[in-house]
């Protein structure tokens, strides 16, 4: 048993030679830099009330995630160690992907988020944290006296 | 055991969309162990089986999502993940184990007994 020179996994390889083709020719809007292949992989959903960010980050011990906001920025990190790493030493590494070390990411929150009711939960793998909204302040009507 | 993305059902797994789970693979003495990142996968949606020599790992993710939300950035962009490895004879796919914990699947896949390491004493006369 060997590892060959290319990944074995033929369309997973496509898709991070595709990934770095993106990043090479894409001007990123974002001034934090390219999105893409970062861990742990996040997604945000918007709603009228809420911003909701999923963070795909398996394998973590949730009370070692740090999350901070700081002038409307969210940022998120930790730590992963990698598991296969403490069997003994007789042990053959053939296929390494997975992701190790510290991990930092970053999310811009728009204005109207109330910074006091986010909330962050924990499951499967998978960092939830909602951000409500402030409710719009409602239209006045003065009255003349 | 070498990574195969079609097997038996090539055109589903070609048609359906998927992710590709990143996976490290260890061997030693007594068999493989894999562990496989499946984030968003509770222990029931995860599907394992093994069909001939190739060991099929599935699971499709379940993430609450609030009612009326909108996409506004997305890498995570399928639910469904998908990876097939095939088998090498030695190894003894009756007694594979797993765990699932925190997004991450842990198998590990006994060698059969005849193909662990044995130690031969050589006795000096």
């Amino acid at each position: 048993m060997y590892r060959s020179l290319f990944s074995n996994d033929l369309f997973s390889e496509l898709d991070r030679l595709q990934r770095i083709a993106a990043r090479a020719f894409d001007v990123s809007p974002n001034i934090r830099g390219a999105l893409s292949n970062r861990f742990p992989a996040v997604n945000i959903g918007t709603s009228p009330q809420a911003v909701e960010i999923y963070c795909f980050a398996p394998g973590i011990d949730a009370s070692k995630l740090d999350i901070k906001l700081e002038n409307g920025v969210l940022s998120i990190s930790g730590e992963r160690k990698q598991e296969a790493a403490d069997k003994n030493a007789k042990a053959n590494l053939h296929i390494g992907e997975r992701f190790e070390g510290r991990f930092h990411r970053v999310v811009t929150l728009p204005d109207d988020v109330d910074s006091n009711a986010i909330t962050a939960a924990y499951k499967d793998g998978v960092l939830r944290i909602k951000a409500p909204r402030h409710e719009a302040p409602q239209p006045r009507r003065i009255t003349i006296q | 055991m070498s990574d195969v993305q079609v097997s038996n059902g090539r055109n589903q797994a070609r048609e359906a969309p998927h992710i590709v789970p990143a996976v490290d693979v260890v061997e030693d003495a007594t068999g493989i162990t894999l562990f496989a990142d499946l984030p968003g996968v509770p222990k029931d949606k995860l599907h394992l089986q093994v069909e001939h020599d190739a060991l099929v790992i599935e699971g499709d993710l379940d993430v609450p999502v609030t009612e009326g939300i909108s996409a506004h950035h997305v890498e995570v962009d399928s639910t469904r993940f998908r990876r097939v490895f095939t088998l090498s004879k030695e190894l003894d796919a009756e007694k594979i184990s797993a765990q699932l914990a925190n997004g991450v699947l842990k198998l590990h896949i006994p060698k059969t007994e005849h193909a662990q390491p044995k130690r031969i004493n050589v006795s000096i006369n």
